[in-house]
């Protein structure tokens, strides 16, 4: 089975001196393609912080990091950016939709930043919005539609790129149990079509739903905990997909 | 991903916060407009001065009495035997004419109509001295003058107030209770912007001093040279004469004040200059202080968006294409602003501004519509900059 992430020793620093914290003190982590992985740990564990560098989005201070088997401390600006459209979605708890855009020109940014064309552009995004439901709120403005709907319209937007790995940083962490729920069915769906998930959230009904839950404490791994196995990516895809 | 792609974004970034770009291009339309406008301004008045200069003529020499240094010494009065004196061609070879002019403000009525205006009692040769010309009718001649015939020739402006449309020529005019003639009408000299040399009445002198000021010393004389090269010639001739017939033992504060038009066209050169001056400071005043409008706009409006900058960048926007697309919206913004305020001030230009009639300097237009869209590009692009260069999730915990 290939590793879609693959870290060493991972460790992350903020401050100089005395006042410096080891948000990361040394994680070695494998996760493989398909698998759909909770981190959970008390606020200051080090779980964001593992989740913007496995994004992407920040740099370790030492460690390395393969994705899909490329060392991406050796990327440049440009080439990150192409790992961050291509390889990686990512749902942040705040949502962070463009605001004052429509729900479809949100989820078609990524494509455009592909340089897809337009037309097909729409037909892609019209049809991530339908998958999370919301294919009728399309031409809705995000301080027009609920949370619930807006963390999905995110979730739409991270998936309309197919990448291989969609990250989750506590993505029910500002929703209603309804608008969770609603959520959670959509993670399960598209992890039941094998794509891999990493999603950070201290509710454990949420981590209910994965196969596998890492704890972190103080920068390091605490427990990692299989709940269950991995399955095919072929079988069991529901009969309505 | 295409310029023409990126266009686009640029497009839906600018109509997504209509107020806030409205503002923007508010902010550079004002910063450019008032700077072409006030230096436009300041150009006018200068034109103005200018043109009413070439109007004075000059050849001429205007004699005032009264001195620097107030002494009673010796009259001051400038009295007809010196306007005799001044005409010796022997004395003064470079004086052409000398013409006597006693002023005297005065109500002119025809009909029901009422115009006050300065009355010029004068000789023959004041009107070519003047550089003023007939429009229509006659000057009046030597025979008139000598007969202290009751007769005007009045200025455009003074033809309007009293007339309106009908034909001055012939008609009868009360000055000050006594009746004149119109037997002519000046020509358009055209306003200096302080007073207007339109709106005047000429008379013969001795009609002047019998039907309305008494007889007395003159006001001024005009004197005129035979050419522009003589002036200073005719001027030396005429202080000769001058402080012969006066009395003048010091010359430091002699009882009279001789002017040529060119000192006059020097002096008010000069204030027109300062005028220009202090209007340039202006602008560059305002241009400085609509550019760091500019600034602090572009500033807060492109750091505003470092989050979404951060969301873009999070969802793989390559650096280029965010860059680009902020350059863009600001090129937009300024130049539709900046243009915006061009036009402003072409439009505001048509319209009098205390009484001066703005001209447009086109190196004006190009500085201050530049020197804006420069600002805006700068400030516009460089905050985008500093914001695509962050990490992602640097750019996302931005407030």
């Amino acid at each position: 089975m290939k590793a879609v992430i693959d870290v060493r020793d991972l460790v992350k620093t903020y401050g100089e001196g005395e006042a410096t914290v080891h948000a990361l003190a040394g994680v070695s982590l494998t996760i493989n393609r398909g698998d759909y992985v909770a981190i959970m740990g008390s606020s200051g564990s080090g779980k964001s912080t593992l989740m913007h560098i496995l994004g992407c989005l920040d740099i370790p201070t030492s460690g390395s990091y393969l994705l899909d088997g490329v060392d991406v401390s050796r990327l440049n600006d440009r080439q990150l950016a192409l790992v961050r459209n291509r390889r990686i979605g990512f749902v942040f708890q705040a949502f962070n939709l463009i605001p004052r855009t429509s729900a479809v020109a949100n989820v078609e940014l990524p494509l455009a930043y592909a340089g897809v064309k337009a037309s097909v552009r729409r037909k892609r995004a019209l049809a991530a919005l339908d998958m999370v439901g919301l294919g009728n709120r399309a031409d809705h403005d995000p301080n027009q539609l609920s949370g619930g709907q807006q963390q999905r319209v995110a979730v739409a937007r991270a998936l309309v790129s197919e990448p291989a790995l969609l990250l989750a940083d506590e993505p029910t962490g500002n929703l209603d149990s309804k608008s969770t729920a609603d959520v959670l069915a959509v993670l399960d769906q598209i992890n039941r079509e094998g794509r891999t998930i990493v999603l950070i959230t201290h509710e454990d009904e949420v981590a209910h739903h994965a196969r596998r839950v890492i704890r972190l404490k103080d920068g390091e791994i605490m427990s990692d905990v299989r709940q269950r196995a991995i399955q095919d990516e072929r079988d069991e895809v529901p009969s309505w997909a | 991903m295409g310029l023409m792609e990126i266009f686009k974004f640029a497009l839906r970034g600018i109509s997504a916060n209509k107020l806030r770009s409205s503002l923007t291009m508010l902010g550079i339309l004002i910063g450019v407009g008032a700077v072409i406008l006030l230096v436009a301004v300041g150009n006018g008045s200068k034109v103005e001065v200018e043109k009413s200069l070439q109007g004075l003529g000059t050849n001429t020499l205007t004699v005032s009495s009264g001195r620097a240094i107030r002494s009673s010494t010796y009259s001051t009065d400038l009295t007809l035997s010196i306007v005799e004196a001044l005409k010796d061609k022997n004395a003064a070879p470079d004086i052409l004419s000398v013409s006597p002019v006693v002023q005297s403000s005065q109500t002119l009525t025809y009909g029901s109509t009422d115009h006050t205006t300065t009355v010029i009692g004068t000789s023959t040769d004041y009107i070519q001295a003047s550089s003023g010309k007939i429009a229509t009718g006659e000057a009046f001649n030597a025979d008139d003058a000598a007969k202290a015939e009751r007769v005007l020739v009045i200025g455009q402006t003074t033809a309007t107030e009293l007339f309106g449309n009908e034909d001055p020529l012939g008609k009868q005019v009360s000055v000050g209770g006594q009746i004149f003639t119109v037997i002519g009408t000046l020509q358009k000299k055209g306003s200096t912007g302080f007073n207007d040399p339109d709106d005047t009445a000429i008379a013969p002198l001795s009609a002047v001093q019998r039907a309305l000021t008494g007889y007395g010393p003159v006001n001024s004389i005009t004197i005129e040279a035979v050419s522009a090269d003589a002036v200073s010639a005719a001027q030396a001739e005429a202080t000769a004469i001058l402080n012969t017939k006066m009395h003048v033992t010091s010359t430091s504060n002699t009882p009279y004040q001789i002017r040529s038009a060119s000192q006059l066209l020097e002096t008010r050169t000069a204030t027109a200059e300062t005028f220009t001056t202090l209007l340039g400071a202006v602008a560059a005043i305002s241009l400085l202080v609509g550019g760091i409008g500019i600034t602090n706009i572009m500033m807060v409006t492109v750091t505003e968006r470092t989050r979404e900058i951060g969301i873009r960048k999070a969802l793989g926007a390559p650096r280029r294409v965010i860059l680009t697309q902020f350059l863009l919206e600001a090129t937009m913004l300024s130049l539709v602003g900046g243009l915006l305020g061009v036009a402003g001030a072409f439009i505001g230009a048509n319209f009098q501004i205390t009484g001066i009639t703005p001209v447009i300097v086109p190196s004006s237009v190009v500085l201050a519509l530049g020197v804006s869209v420069a600002i805006g590009l700068f400030f516009g692009s460089y905050p985008a900059s500093r914001a695509a260069g962050l990490r992602p999730i640097d750019a996302l915990r931005y407030e």
